[in-house]
């Protein structure tokens, strides 16, 4: 059988987790801080758009209303190795937290495997 | 005297070099009268370099005012994906009308004729040189022709780009460049000529009836209130209700795509206005200061109203509404700016944009015309706002300048009747909204039969930028 992921192909054991956290841009510094000094060594960040409890806001253009029900975040992407993953849950949570409705989400993941393109590094040794 | 003189003089300019066999007598009654025949040393004091240099500039700040102060006001406030096509069409109406007014422009508009149009006797400027002169608001003052021509083209050229923001995001752009052609010939020319047109100070006691006929009646437009803002925001009008809605109009949100473009595009507008306004006066003088300084109070008593109102109204002030409300003052202030007292000008701004401010957020909405950039409630209700209380800001005895008799030398103020002066306001403005409101409803009924007007949906949809210019505003 061809191998085609990176986890079958190197016949490690996947011990990594891969963590979606949906925040307000204004945490993004505070939560980048956390994680770097957690020893996360690097996240993916995108601004993105959606909604959940929080209700979206209006924009009043020369008396005309726009109900907006997309809510500007941020998305963070971060991988690290499966112990180390309470540890940035938690470190997220906190530094993301304002305790008003549309702090955000954070989702867990089983990653399956890493490589990095520059060295063909994989898994642990990748991130 | 000579017939020449007198038809040379009535159309508002003396071509002083081509005349000196009058030179001796006009030497002898300089003390005590027009120098309608001046010699060269004469007219060497008669054109000031000053006033010359003043005008130069002033053509220079109204073009300003098209590109690119109005494309970035107007660019600002449309989606993504049609404000290339907003750059664009004030971009090439500016280039077009300039052709159009040097080329028959400026002889329908400034030449005598009937009250209602010039004539063609400068056509493609023949008989305009560099020695020719245009009369002031002053005795035996003028300014080069040359300087009068790229002043009054630079009226020309901003006039027929302030209608686009009224159908901004659905008009084809052949059929558009068309309309302004047409539109500034038997629309914009005429009323230039009704309103502005006159045989000049020094001409007018031999010609009193060779005027324009709303500046015959005693209207009074300082920079263009009712030739400029009225004419084009009815025109605006007009053609967004007979173009229609855009597609998802009250169904999809439409907001401004930039903001930060609209407030740069209106605080060059204020920049610019000074040229239009206090270069209306045609002299580097206390009266151009006087048209600056209230250009300058009226906008920003305009600017705080309309935060004022949003305040109360919505809870919070918002930059469009500060830049909405500056440029109600301008257009407001613009038919009084040399004619009002700077506190006058204030409580005109105030005035405006109040006004303003109800057809833009009520009247517009209850009416249901798509009119895309608030050409009409801005410039068309400002810009009555403004010709109406020119009759109350230019009374004396609330600190205005009245108007001036050029029948007696020299000039005196003639005797100021409020109630008479409205009435003929008031006139002046019924005016330009029948002749510019139904020939604007016949151009844009025949270009829309003949190549139509509006893209299709789908073009509407993907955007002008694209389906007019195969470009995009932004690539990143």
């Amino acid at each position: 059988m061809h191998c085609t992921t990176i986890a079958l192909k190197n016949h490690w054991g996947v011990c990594m987790k891969y963590i979606i956290a949906i925040i307000k841009p204004h945490k993004l510094d505070p939560v980048r801080e956390a994680l770097t000094a957690l020893g996360v060594s690097g996240m993916t960040v995108t601004e993105v758009k959606g909604f959940g409890r929080q209700k979206g806001q209006t924009e009043i253009y020369r008396g005309a209303e726009y109900a907006t029900n997309m809510v500007p975040k941020v998305k963070i992407e971060v991988a690290c190795a499966s112990d180390q993953a309470p540890a940035v849950i938690e470190a997220i949570q906190h530094a993301a937290e304002t305790g008003a409705i549309g702090d955000g989400k954070i989702f867990e993941f089983e990653l399956a495997g890493a490589l990095r393109i520059r060295t063909g590094d994989t898994n642990e040794t990748a991130l | 005297m000579s017939k020449t003189l007198k038809f040379l003089g009535a159309v508002g300019t003396t071509m002083f070099a081509a005349l000196p066999a009058f030179a001796q007598e006009a030497v002898e009654k300089a003390a005590d009268g027009p120098i309608k025949a001046p010699t060269a040393e004469q007219m060497a004091g008669m054109v000031d370099k000053g006033d010359t240099t003043w005008m130069l500039i002033s053509s220079a700040l109204v073009l300003l005012m098209s590109v690119p102060a109005l494309a970035l006001f107007y660019g600002g406030l449309v989606r993504t994906k049609n404000m290339l096509s907003l750059l664009m069409q004030v971009f090439m109406i500016v280039s077009i009308a300039a052709l159009v007014w040097v080329s028959w422009g400026y002889s329908l508009a400034f030449t005598s004729g009937t009250p209602f149009i010039g004539g063609f006797s400068k056509l493609f400027l023949q008989g305009v040189d560099a020695t020719t002169v245009a009369a002031t608001f002053s005795n035996n003052v003028y300014i080069p022709e040359y300087a009068f021509v790229a002043f009054q083209m630079t009226f020309a050229c901003i006039t027929p780009a302030l209608i686009v923001g009224a159908f901004a995001e659905r008009i084809k752009f052949t059929p558009l460049m068309l309309f302004v052609v047409a539109w500034l010939t038997i629309v914009y020319f005429p009323i230039a000529h009704m309103v502005w047109y006159w045989a000049g100070p020094d001409f007018l006691v031999d010609a009193p009836t060779d005027t324009g006929y709303l500046w015959g009646m005693g209207a009074l437009d300082f920079a263009g209130g009712t030739v400029v803002h009225i004419n084009a925001g009815i025109a605006g009008l007009v053609g967004c209700i007979m173009i229609g809605k855009r597609v998802g109009y009250g169904k999809e949100a439409t907001p401004p795509h930039s903001l930060t473009m609209t407030m740069i595009g209106a605080s060059l507008l204020w920049v610019g206005w000074f040229g239009f306004n206090a270069g209306s006066n045609l002299e580097a003088n206390g009266l151009a200061a006087l048209a600056f300084l209230n250009t300058f109070v009226a906008t920003a008593a305009a600017a705080v109203a309309w935060c004022l109102i949003e305040q109360f109204h919505h809870g919070k002030p918002s930059l469009l509404g500060a830049v909405t409300g500056a440029v109600a003052g301008l257009v407001a202030i613009t038919p009084a700016s040399g004619f009002a007292s700077p506190m006058t000008s204030i409580l005109l701004g105030f005035a405006a944009s109040g006004i303003c401010y109800i057809f833009v957020a009520y009247v517009k909405n209850k009416l249901k015309y798509d009119d895309t950039l608030d050409v009409f409630g801005v410039h068309c209700v400002g810009g009555i706002v403004g010709a109406i209380a020119t009759a109350i800001v230019a009374d004396p005895a609330l600190g205005g300048q009245g108007w001036l008799d050029y029948t007696v030398f020299p000039a005196v103020a003639g005797e100021y009747d409020m109630a008479g002066q409205m009435v003929t306001q008031i006139k002046a403005v019924v005016l330009t909204l029948l002749w510019s409101g139904i020939g604007s409803a016949i151009l844009f009924f025949i270009l829309d039969k003949i190549i139509g007007l509006r893209p299709t949906e789908d073009a509407e949809r993907e955007g002008l930028d694209l389906t007019e210019h195969g470009e995009r505003a932004y690539n990143y």
